[in-house]
This record gives structure tokens, sequence and C-alpha cells, in this order.
């Protein structure tokens, strides 16, 4: 065992996942080792079309074998088809024993878990939530689930920690020779980011699309000499459930108290000037912050870089509005966004790998200004946890939380105090899916709490006038004071999840919990 | 002088919300136990909101508690409950006597001197939500020394007017206007009943900068969002705050030099506009000279 950077005491080894890196500090791991290949291949112009008839027909034709790894991305969201029948075909072709390393798993794919209790599918690499999830918490999963943020796993592709044998990429869009798209189409997407290092390096790509098109397809994200073979189905999703209609900003006042809290922290920075640069996500708070941030930038006659991330109308309209130069792209959220990445050049679609993995040239995060970011959790060294429930459930995938946050140069944490009875400022978080060491401000209703690493900034707030600061102990012990104590989590020993930081040392990991 | 431009309902039956009103940043909070609490938690609430007060956590607001009617069976532990915890007042619905407020003062005054706080600590905010009591405005706001306010009723009001709810409010044009008298008359505020489409601001902003005109100093809300809209229209614009500087200070020179007119920016000023710009002063939150009160 040993005691990491995060204060956590985590085994050298754990079954399943095997040697443990440990993590040292957000910045403390050197990159190693060279870019993985997958083999090289050639196609001559005797085969001039890639398309295959079925699934079963281009996992026959992949190679895919019990024990092998496939992929996923997770741009078609909640009414995503592609996942739960690819892994229905290998379960009728009598594939088992499985690793699927997704983007991210939606409810929608709960469907899957028949396939993990008959053995199907042996590991999860990548976020799990809602069924999926409180099975893997109950030890449902002989072996644990490996959570990874956006930029940590094409760090995991791009090394060779993780070898994809197939994936199966849900393309919107494709031609016969398997350029992909996910601009347009009944099932369009947007951004086709999370995609893009799986095609790179996987040992075989299997597009899955419900819009063939002539050769050469328009807008090609993920181009052809990338993609082995095309599937075309009937439906490779539900619109209903891949993008929202609208994105409209909450009126919940708690939500608005919370979000004008962060709003003024931004406003006194010294990053709030032309040329700033912002994420949030899509969520209550988040997008508040953003509406109350674009207020600000009218009143004051700013004028931003660039809006990066998953992208909602609501950043398209910005930049439409002249607030932000151009938008970078790696999801996008809704159908304003979809349209927009399909017609402006400004509006520009980029990789996980370019977003946020540590181990390159740069990636976009390191450009971002500010970044507003949510937790279940948080404490008083500003660790935060977004991973797992205060019933220590692992509900949550990191997402880009661990990258944004290293990234930014002002990275916030918005939270209500409590949800219901629950606090969420704590002594200790349950899970630490973030490092203290990377986060500048926690923002509640009761006020504003800055790491005190940042004198700059707490002097900047003081300055301003207007930001409720406070420290983050009183946070907690506000949070306790209305709460009272909390009864701990009971869990068994065996660890059925391990959390990786961005640079592949597992930062933290999770127990099994015990049956009530 | 005591802003009181928004106050803010609380339901007693709401920790949520008891707990974080005063977060919004409302003038004052109204915690309360009579139309949001149903019969069958009547107890329950004034339980909660003793305990909650005991907390005492409100930062600047004004605390205020609404207690049930004195024509119900509970008012009396009402107050025996909340007013020992040392709030700012309490808000009685429906009144229509003088009388009962007169009773309530000494009520309180016993309450208050077996709690060791000071006598007559505990104001009075009295809603008038009766034609009856509406035409008693003036008598009732002389009532006690602790009547701080008198305020209109709303759908109350407008049942025992035996009318309804128009687009405009009018039906409320003349309880409104009464009110307003009755209060400068008396020395006491005027402030204003709850707009009830809490998604409607454009409405909420209209209303409100009518009874401003009317002669009123605030306005109950419902909602926390309503606060900055009642803010915006009770607060002096900074261009109101300057000029009214400027009268003051003129104002003050020419009294030093032994003068009885003024003139400023070209304009003879005379004492009504002085008096204006002080109580603009005073709503900004500044003093006559313009520093923070």
């Amino acid at each position: 065992m040993t005691i990491n950077a995060a204060g956590r005491n985590i085994p050298d080894t754990i079954p399943g996942y095997g040697e443990v890196r440990h993590f040292k500090g957000h910045d403390r791991r050197p990159p190693e080792g060279c870019r993985f290949g997958k083999r090289n291949r050639a196609a001559f112009n005797t085969r001039r079309d890639k398309t295959l008839p079925d699934l079963k027909a281009a996992i026959s034709a992949s190679g895919l074998k019990s024990g092998m790894t496939v992929s996923f991305h997770h741009h078609l969201r909640d009414g995503d088809y592609v996942v739960n029948a690819v892994i229905d075909a290998c379960a009728e072709m009598g594939i088992r024993d499985l690793v699927i390393f997704p983007t991210a798993l939606f409810k929608v794919h709960k469907h899957l878990t028949k396939h993990i209790q008959n053995g199907v599918i042996r590991q999860i690499m990548g976020s799990v939530n809602g069924p999926i999830g409180q099975l893997a918490s109950e030890g449902g999963f002989s072996v644990p689930v490996v959570l990874r943020s956006h930029g940590g796993r094409p760090r995991a592709v791009t090394s060779g920690d993780v070898v994809i044998d197939v994936a199966f990429i849900a393309a919107p869009t494709a031609d016969n020779y398997g350029n992909l798209t996910g601009a347009v189409g009944r099932s369009a997407c947007g951004s086709l980011g999370y995609a893009h290092s799986d095609a790179h390096y996987a040992q075989c790509v299997v597009a899955v699309t419900d819009n063939l098109v002539n050769y050469p397809a328009p807008c090609i994200q993920i181009p052809q000499f990338f993609v082995d073979f095309v599937v075309p189905v009937d439906k490779i999703g539900d619109p209903a459930g891949i993008v929202s209609g609208t994105t409209r900003v909450t009126r919940d006042p708690m939500r608005l108290l919370i979000a004008r809290n962060a709003a003024k922290l931004i406003e006194a920075t010294p990053y709030f000037k032309d040329g700033i640069s912002f994420q949030t996500g899509a969520g209550g708070i988040s997008l508040a912050v953003a509406a109350y941030v674009r207020e600000a930038m009218r009143e004051r006659g700013i004028k931003g870089s660039f809006g990066l991330g998953g992208i909602t109308e609501f950043f398209v309209d910005m930049m439409k509005e002249g607030l932000f130069e151009r938008l970078l792209d790696v999801q996008s959220f809704d159908l304003a966004a979809v349209k927009s990445i399909a017609e402006n050049p400004n509006h520009v679609e980029i990789s996980a790998d370019w977003y946020a993995n540590p181990w390159n040239a740069g990636c976009a995060v390191n450009m971002l200004d500010t970044v507003v970011l949510g937790a279940t959790e948080v404490d008083r060294d500003f660790n935060v946890n977004v991973n797992t429930e205060a019933d220590g459930a692992m509900l949550h995938g990191i997402g880009g939380h661990q990258d944004t946050a290293a990234g930014a140069q002002l990275t916030i944490i918005t939270t209500p105090l409590l949800r219901g009875r629950i606090p969420c400022a704590v002594d200790s978080v349950y899970t630490v899916s973030t490092p203290g060491e990377v986060v500048d401000a926690v923002v509640t209703e009761f006020g504003v709490a800055v790491n005190p690493r940042r004198q700059d900034l707490i002097d900047a707030a003081r300055e301003a006038g207007d930001v409720p600061l406070v420290t983050m102990d009183e946070l907690v012990e506000k949070a306790q004071e209305l709460t009272g104590p909390m009864t701990p989590v009971e869990t068994e020993d065996r660890i059925i999840g391990v959390v990786e930081y961005r640079d592949g040392t597992v930062i933290d990991v999770v127990k099994q919990l015990k049956k009530k | 002088m005591r802003l009181r431009r928004t106050k803010l309902y609380l339901p007693g039956n709401n920790p949520n919300m008891l707990l974080r009103g005063h977060l919004f940043g409302p003038d004052g909070v109204i915690l309360d136990l009579e139309d949001a609490v149903a019969m069958s938690e009547k107890d329950a609430a004034r339980i909660l909101v003793r305990d909650v007060l005991k907390r005492g956590d409100f930062g600047d607001c004004e605390v205020t508690v609404r207690i049930n009617g004195m024509d119900t069976e509970y008012w009396k532990t009402d107050i025996e409950t909340v007013v020992p915890c040392g709030i700012d007042g309490i808000r009685i619905p429906k009144v229509e006597d003088p009388k009962d407020i007169a009773l309530m003062d000494e009520a309180l005054s016993q309450i208050e001197s077996k709690a060791r706080i000071p006598v007559g600590r505990t104001l009075i905010f009295c809603l008038l939500e009766t034609a009856l009591g509406v035409w008693r405005a003036f008598d009732i706001a002389r009532a006690s020394k602790r009547v701080a306010a008198i305020c209109p009723g709303g759908e109350d009001l407008r049942a025992d007017l035996k009318t309804t709810r128009s687009e405009n409010s009018e039906e409320l044009i003349g309880p409104r206007r009464m009110i307003a008298l009755a209060a400068h008359a008396a020395g006491v505020d005027a402030l204003d009943t709850v707009y009830a489409d809490i998604t409607d601001d454009a409405g909420l902003r209209r209303e409100t900068e009518w009874v401003k005109q009317l002669g009123f100093q605030g306005k109950s809300v419902i909602h926390p969002n309503q606060i900055p809209v009642v803010h915006d229209v009770f607060t002096p614009t900074a261009k109101e705050i300057e000029q009214a500087k400027k009268i003051v200070e003129a104002a003050a020179e020419a009294a030093a030099r032994g003068l009885g007119a003024v003139q400023v920016d070209g304009r003879m000023v005379d004492k009504p506009v002085v008096k204006r710009a002080e109580y603009t002063l005073q709503r900004a939150g500044l003093k006559a000279g313009g520093e923070k009160a």
C-alpha cells in the first residue's frame, strides 16, 4: 500500500487492473515511450467498396474474438442504438469475455446488464452510470471498472496502455469507402471528437451508419484511410435522445444564486478581459454562469477568443453575437450546435486528443482561461468528487473534469452546499476525482471559497468587493451544522473501480458496497 | 432609515427556504406561519421556525414572522414561541381593529419582559386585507408605537371587495392610495402586497413602479427571482444619487452661510426638493453627506 499525493491509501497492485502507478501530483508524471501505432494494412483499388451487409458480417471480418477490447463513442448519448446492437450481435455469435471501452455510457445502455451477468462483457473501461454503475458498485463485475477522463482516455490509447482491437464508430453519415461525419444525417450529432483516437489507433475500425451517401461524403471528419468496414443499418439512434431541442437558462433561484456568485468571481479576476476563453457544462448552474458572464461581457464590451468543450446553442449564439471568435467543439449538445458545426468554419471540431490529452505537444485545455465545473462533493483540501454519490455508489464518469481543471487558469467548482440533507462540502471526499491542487475556487449559495494557494484571486475578489468570500473550512462547518453527522459508507475490501488521473496514475479507488 | 424594499416570504414548513432565504439578498424575510402552512402542520411549522430563528443566521435581513390571525386560536402560541427568539417584528394578518393592535402591544411587552428583551423591540407590521381594515388604516397605524408599516392585502381584499383580479389590479387602486396616505399621515412605511405571477418580470416591474409612484417604500415578494426587479425599481440610479448629493451639499453650504434659497445647476432649489434629495440618499443607503450610512 502507498499513500498517494491525494492522501489516498492505494494498493501497489489491484486484481484485474494490475500494477498501480501512484498519483504523485498533477504534473509529476513525465510522459514515456512513443505513440503506439496500429498494424499497417493496404487496400488496393480492387476493393472499392467497404460496406458489409450487417453487424455480424463486420464482426467476423474484423477478427473480433472472445477476450478482446471493443470501443465506442458517446456522441449519440441517450439515443444510441449501436453499443447495444453490437454487443447483442457478439452474444449471438458466442463471443464472450469482452472488455468494452466506451467514451461514456448512458441510461439506454442498461440493456448491457444481461450481457454483464452472463459473461459476454467482462470489464468496462469508461464511465458507468445508473443501473450499470449500481451493478458495478455492488460487485457485479469480476474485474474493476477503470475510469478515465476525456483526456486520460486518448492518452491511454495513444500510449498503448489500452489496445483497441475493434472500434465501432456510429456515423450519422458515411460513404461506402469509409469517410465519416456527424455533421449531417437524420441522426446528426455534430462533432465526432471522441471517436478520433479510436479511429486512428484501433486495430480495426468498423463504421456503423444509417445514412450511406455517395462517395465522397460531405463535411468529412474521420477520413477513409482509418476505416476498414462500413455497415449500413436501419437506425443508429433516436434523434430525440441524441440532441436536446433547446437550451434554456434555469429559473431555479438557488442555482441562479450560485451562478451569480461564480460570475462575480470571474468578473473580479484579471482573466475577465478581451480574449477570454471559457468552458462550462450544459447543466443548470453552468449555463446560468454563462448567461451572467455573457451579460457582463456585453456591459463591459469584452470580446472573448474561444468557447471550448461540449458546445450548446448558448455558445453558438455568443459566437454569432461576436462574444467569441471561435468554438472548439469536442461534443455538440443540441441541434443549434449540430447545425453550426456543419455550416460555420469558425465552429471547429476537435478530437479528445486535441481537447485534453496531457501527453501531446499541447492540448486545448491548456489555452483555457476559465472553466466552470460541478461536483458531487468537495472537501477541505479542495479535492473534488464527481464519481461517487453520498451512498458510495459509483454513478458518474470523470468527463473533462480533471483535464479542464488542470488546464484552465481559473477553475471554479459550483455546487449547492447541501443536496436535500446531504452535505456537499465535507472533511474529506469519498472519492478523489480531481485533486485540490488544480481547483481554484468552490462556489456555493453560502459563499465563495478560494483556494488559499491562489492569494492573487483572493486579493482580486476582495478588491471587487461584491464576491461573498468565505473559507472552505467555514463551508464545511456550515454544512455539518445544518445536516449533523453522516453515517459512513460501509464497504467490503474489494476494489470495484479504479479512478485514473489524466496522466495514467491511480488517484483513487472505489470499493464494493456492503450488502444491506 | 431601515430599507424595506423587499420582504421575502419563506414558508414556515420548508427548511430549505427558511435556511437559505436571506442568501438571496432581500431587505427582510417573513417566516410564514399563516397561509403557507396547512392547519394540520401549524405546530410542526412553529417549532421549525423557532429552531431556525434560534440559529439567528439571517445576514443583514430584517426578520419578521407572519403569525396566524388574531381571530384564530394560534396567535398567542405563535408570539410566545417566536418573540423570545429576538425577532425584529411580527406581521399580523387581517387587522381590522386598532384595539387588537393595542392588545398585541401589551401581549408583546409581557413576552419581551419575561424573555429579557428590551420592551418595544418587536415591531408590528399590519396586513390590511379587508375593506374595514383599509378604512381604519390610519387608526391602526397609530394604535401602537410598534407599528412599523401597513400593507394592503391582495386576494383576501379582492374577495372582501366582492371583485376579482383584473389585469392591472384596478380594483386595488383605491385601497393602495388610502394605505399610502394613511401610512405617511401616521409616520409608518407603506409596503405593498406580493405580485403573484412569478414568471412575469415585466408585470412585476410595472406594478412596482406604479406603487412606488403612489408612495410605497417596498413590496413583499414570494420568489427570490423577484428581488432584483423590485430592488432595481426602489433603488435610486447613480444619476439620481449624484443629483441628490449636489442638492444636499448646496443646501448645507447655503445654511452655513445663512442663505435661504439655493441654486443648483442654475435652478432654484427649495425645501421640499432638499427633503426629497435627502430621502433619495437614504434609500441609496447613504447619509445626507453621501457617506455610507
